[in-house]
């Protein structure tokens, strides 16, 4: 058991590890001359080999879990955002298949990884499963709606490749920001999950206690508290003492802690960016601009359009249809209008828009590539703020 | 209706753009696709007539052009994506919490959220996936489906099926894949022909034009789908109906036979036994997170049940028969299906109050005897109690499902979940009451640190009841009343489903997904050849994945002397 979770574990870094060194690789694929297409050099070739075997021992981490656990890996937060990972691999694996463009290897990996890493965030112990997660439909809506998913990350990938490409950096106006903003969203991700582990490196923690419906709760802080939740009391000695409360409109069980975790987010990402900006002396998109200045946007316009045409329907089917089929096995309604279920229904909406506004109104290139990011920052949104935040505002299953 | 003959002879319908049968730009029409102002014919539609685009005079043209226009299309579904949106902001009135300060939306959605709250429930968004206008926006999308559907599908129909393999010049040197070659062989088209085929491209000929067509079938990918968005549409509407749709719920004891409400009396059940499994603390798999957790965390809830029917007695008056139906064992994700229903477990309440015995005592004096007693039927409860001992006791209160909020006292249910009561106590011979507050038991066993969602009070009705509080609001009292004994039982809470409208839904949401995949795993291409003095024009078409396309063009004229395509580009 203990062996199984440690092999686990071990097989999960690794996979981390091969996912570095392969982004490394496809990197080294932008010194080659033949780097557009077509047959790719050795250090293309070996990035991917690299990636695939990554992407076994993320399997090979999630079969022991399973087997350690006795359900599938996919039942909280840490599981399913790594299990969303290993998709958005599974995903980029695909899309490089069709393609073979190594660059975009060099972008998509990172940001794998980055969930991978922010997957590490939340509690990693074996959870049971309450009553109504009992059922294969669960499995089988789970992977589907993260395959599905991971291929419209490829979609966005492709269109965070594109703007970076050809939005003009010279002059700084709305698209230029824009572009920046949606970089400088990945440094808050980031500086969240440096600020995260290092605090839980340290064993960082603070109770507070305060009321919730008239129950005195308590609630575990692993950052030091900025923000402490509204109308508490710190009962841990030795720790900071929280600079100012939570404003009471913000409900829900841990609303506190999860402000807090915001703004330690925002302050630290906020440096990094900063000191980004300091050492490039540029706009981080100025910057890596050049990267991408032998690769041909139309490809990657229609890299961004053909991971839709894949992924709608895969997501169609996980996060409408299967997830349907669950709901009534379970409680007897396919629809009920939980946040979670209307926010698929929005992503669904929202790709199907592109989809029209791109085949028959003619949403290429550009406005395609925002459209895309939009549709990811989506479909993120469903899956950060509406687990952590709405949903928890609902004393649901 | 004016008809439009084409130099190649073919005779279009009115509002055609491009020939049906050549391709040729229609003089005088080229304004409707856009093709006026650009290089590239637009190949959407084939550039064939469409009602919408050809008329626009009286009321009912103007609605079928409104409803079939994309834009029109991607608004309505623009503004579905934002009210869904909108309505994810505040709990739905349905997920307000059993713990909320009201369930009663007029109170909690102001108390709850202050200002905003309040002009969230005059909105009347707490309720807004059933609201008229968020109706009208699907309805509309319906409509939309249906007219953009009908206004494409016929006229795309008759330009595909139509279309030559001769093409007129102006068609192909407009196209976005093109090229020119000077001098090409026989035998290299007939290489390039026989690599066509084998890439499974259907191909026809006249006169030495070729095309080669595949994938065609999947230009009816969209339409097929929205077929499946409409009956989908449809199966909602219908399951607004009861007749299609019917949902109850019931709560059964252990052990007692109910008839099942919305099967027209004609199904009974009995709950033989509710059994609660818990996860094991110390269960290696899954310590840490009990532990963190801090509750008890159920593994499985299930009800044993026995399914009746009644059958009609064959002398009228006579009790009807029961005859039994069915053993089931229903569980979360394993619900019972029986004569077109289905049962679902969906809650229990292990620690329901049935009966409450008190105790009156002397105050002040530890080892006095009781001075009387009496009973509560909690599913029953008098407004008066008399008891031997000439006490009387009037119940004042009675709050069935105790809480205490910061600035009130109520009941959270009407379930007898925590009974908690107020009751004027008046002594033999005595006009004057005596007040006292007795009850909260749940409150005191969590005090204990007792689960009561998870853990049966039964074993322990005796003693849990002494520790609930006895108060006595004025500090003059001489009496006091004690809970001496408590009954519990357990319930479980079903619901009862019968809904036609399933096979709809699954019809329409195949469909669907067949049209989607259809028309997104596969790609109409075409590539036409297109013989010129010595030489040939080649040109080439899809409606998605042209690097797909490119890639077969470049495999069937490798080694040829024929032209890679060149992409074809707006000037502009
Ligand atoms: C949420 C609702 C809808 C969904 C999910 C949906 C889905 C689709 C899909 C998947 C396609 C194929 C797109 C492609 O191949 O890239 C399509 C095409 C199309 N849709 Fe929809 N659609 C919806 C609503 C509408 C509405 C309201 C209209 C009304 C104007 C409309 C008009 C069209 C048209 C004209 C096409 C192109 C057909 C063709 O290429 O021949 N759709 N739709």
């Amino acid at each position: 058991m203990e062996g199984l979770l440690n092999a686990s574990s071990t097989m999960l870094f690794t996979a981390f590890i091969l996912y570095l060194v392969a982004t490394l690789f496809f990197g080294a694929t932008i010194k080659e001359k033949n780097s557009e297409q077509k047959k790719s050099g050795f250090a293309g070739k070996l990035a991917i080999t690299l990636t695939i075997l990554g992407l076994v021992a993320q399997l090979i981490y999630f079969i022991t879990r399973w087997m350690a656990s006795g359900h599938a890996p996919v039942s909280n937060m840490f599981e399913f955002v790594t299990f969303l990972g290993m998709c958005l691999v599974l995903a980029f694996i695909i899309i490089y298949l069709i393609y073979k463009l190594n660059i975009l290897g060099l972008f998509a990996l990172p940001i794998a990884m980055i969930f991978i890493a922010y997957a590490s965030v939340f509690p990693t112990e074996i959870a049971p499963l309450v009553p109504s997660l009992k059922s294969y439909w669960l499995y089988i809506h789970v992977t589907t709606v993260a395959l599905g998913s991971g291929i419209l990350f490829v979609s966005f990938v492709a269109g965070l490749m594109y703007l970076i490409r050809q939005v003009d950096q010279r002059k700084r106006d709305a698209r230029v920001v824009s572009l920046e903003v949606v970089l400088y969203f990945i440094f808050l991700l980031l500086g969240f999950i440096l600020i995260s582990s290092v605090f839980s490196a340290m064993n960082y923690s603070a109770i507070f206690e305060y009321d919730l419906n008239g129950k005195r709760v308590m609630t575990e802080y692993e950052l030091p508290a900025i923000a402490a939740p509204n109308e508490s009391t710190l009962v841990t000695e030795g720790v900071m003492k929280p600079w100012f409360e939570t404003p009471s409109w913000m409900q829900g069980s841990h609303a506190g802690r999860k402000f807090n975790s915001v703004i330690w987010s925002m302050v630290v990402g906020s440096a990094l960016y900063g000191l980004t900006r300091l050492l490039l002396r540029k706009r981080v998109g100025a910057a890596i601009s050049p990267l991408l200045k032998k690769v041909n946007p139309e490809l990657l316009d229609e890299i961004n359009y053909r991971a839709v045409a894949i992924g709608f329907p895969i997501f169609t089917l996980g996060g409408l249809i299967f997830a349907s089929i669950w709901a009534q096995e379970a409680w007897g309604r396919f629809w009920g209008w939980d946040p979670k279920e209307v926010w698929a229904l929005i992503t669904w909406f929202f790709y199907a828009a592109y989809l029209h506004l791109r085949l028959s109104r003619g949403w290429h290139g550009e406005k395609s590539a925002w459209l895309a990011i939009i549709g990811f920052g989506i479909i993120l949104f469903n899956l950060i703020v509406v687990n952590l935040v709405i949903a928890g505002l609902h004393s649901y299953a | 209706m004016k008809h439009i003959k084409c130099e190649c002879g073919h005779v279009n319908p009115e509002g055609t753009v491009l020939c049906e049968a050549c391709g040729k730009p229609i003089e005088g029409n080229q304004h409707i696709d856009g093709n006026d102002k650009k290089k590239l014919l637009n190949m959407r539609y084939e550039g064939s007539a469409r009602r919408s685009t050809t008329f626009n005079k009286s009321i009912v043209d103007k609605v079928w052009s409104f409803f079939s226009s994309v834009k029109v299309g991607v608004w309505l579904i623009v503004i579905a994506l934002i009210a869904s949106g909108i309505g994810t902001i505040l709990p739905l009135e349905q997920y307000i919490p059993a713990n909320a300060i009201s369930r009663d939306p007029a109170i909690f959605y102001p108390e709850t959220y202050g200002l905003f709250g309040k002009v969230y429930y005059q909105l009347g968004f707490h309720n807004l996936y059933s609201s008229w206008w968020y109706l009208i926006i699907l309805a509309s999308i319906g409509v939309s489906l249906v007219i953009c559907s009908i206004d494409r599908f016929v006229p795309l129909y008759r330009a595909l099926k139509r279309q030559k393999a001769k093409r007129h010049e102006s068609f192909i040197n407009r196209q976005r894949f093109y090229s020119q070659t000077e001098v090409v062989s026989q035998e290299e088209i007939n290489t390039v022909k026989k690599r066509l085929q084998k890439q499974r491209y259907r191909i026809k000929e006249e006169n030495g034009h070729i095309v080669a067509e595949k994938g065609r079938f999947s230009r009816w990918g969209p339409y097929v789908n929205h077929i499946g968005l409409i009956i989908i549409l449809i199966a909602a509407l219908l399951r607004t109906t009861s007749f299609f749709y019917l949902s109850e719920y019931v709560w059964v004891r252990d052990g007692e036979l109910t008839v099942i409400p919305g099967t027209d009396s004609e199904y009974y059940i009995e709950n033989k036994k509710f059994i609660l499994d818990t996860y094991d603390i110390n269960d290696k798999r899954f310590k840490d997170a009990l532990a963190k957790e801090g509750r008890i965390i159920p593994s499985n809830f299930q009800t044993n049940v026995t399914i009746f029917k009644a059958e009609e007695p064959e002398v009228i008056g006579v009790e009807e028969d029961l005859v039994k139906i069915n053993d089931f064992e229903i569980r979360m994700n394993e619900p019972a299906k029986f004569g077109g229903y289905i049962l679902y477990q969906q809650g229990y309440q292990i620690n329901e109050f049935s009966k409450m015995t008190f105790k009156i005592y002397q105050l002040n004096d530890p080892e006095a005897e009781a001075l009387g007693e009496f009973t509560v039927d909690l599913f029953d409860p008098k407004t008066e109690y008399e008891i031997d001992s000439e006490f009387r006791v009037e119940v004042v209160e009675y709050y069935p499902d105790y809480t205490l909020t910061e600035d009130q006292v109520r009941s959270k249910t009407k379930d007898s979940n925590n009974p908690a009561f107020v009751f004027n106590l008046y002594p033999p011979g005595s006009e004057d009451a005596e007040i006292s507050f007795v009850g909260d038991v749940i409150g005191s066993a969590e005090d204990l640190g007792i689960d009561t969602s998870a853990v049966d009070l039964q074993p322990m009705g005796n003693v849990i009841g002494s520790f609930a509080p006895s108060i006595d609001p004025t500090g003059e009292n001489q009496y006091r009343i004690l809970i001496d004994s408590i009954e519990f039982d357990r319930k479980s809470g079903l619901s009862i489903k019968r809904d036609y409208t399933i096979p709809f839904f699954v019809l329409g949401t195949l469909i669907f997904m067949i049209g989607v995949i259809q028309g997104m795993y596969w790609q109409h291409r075409r590539i036409w050849i297109h013989p010129k003095k010595e030489g040939i024009l080649l040109a080439a078409h899809t409606n998605k994945n042209w690097f797909g396309l490119k890639k077969d063009i470049e495999k069937v004229i490798d080694g040829t002397s024929i032209q890679m395509v060149e992409e074809q580009k707006e000037d502009d």
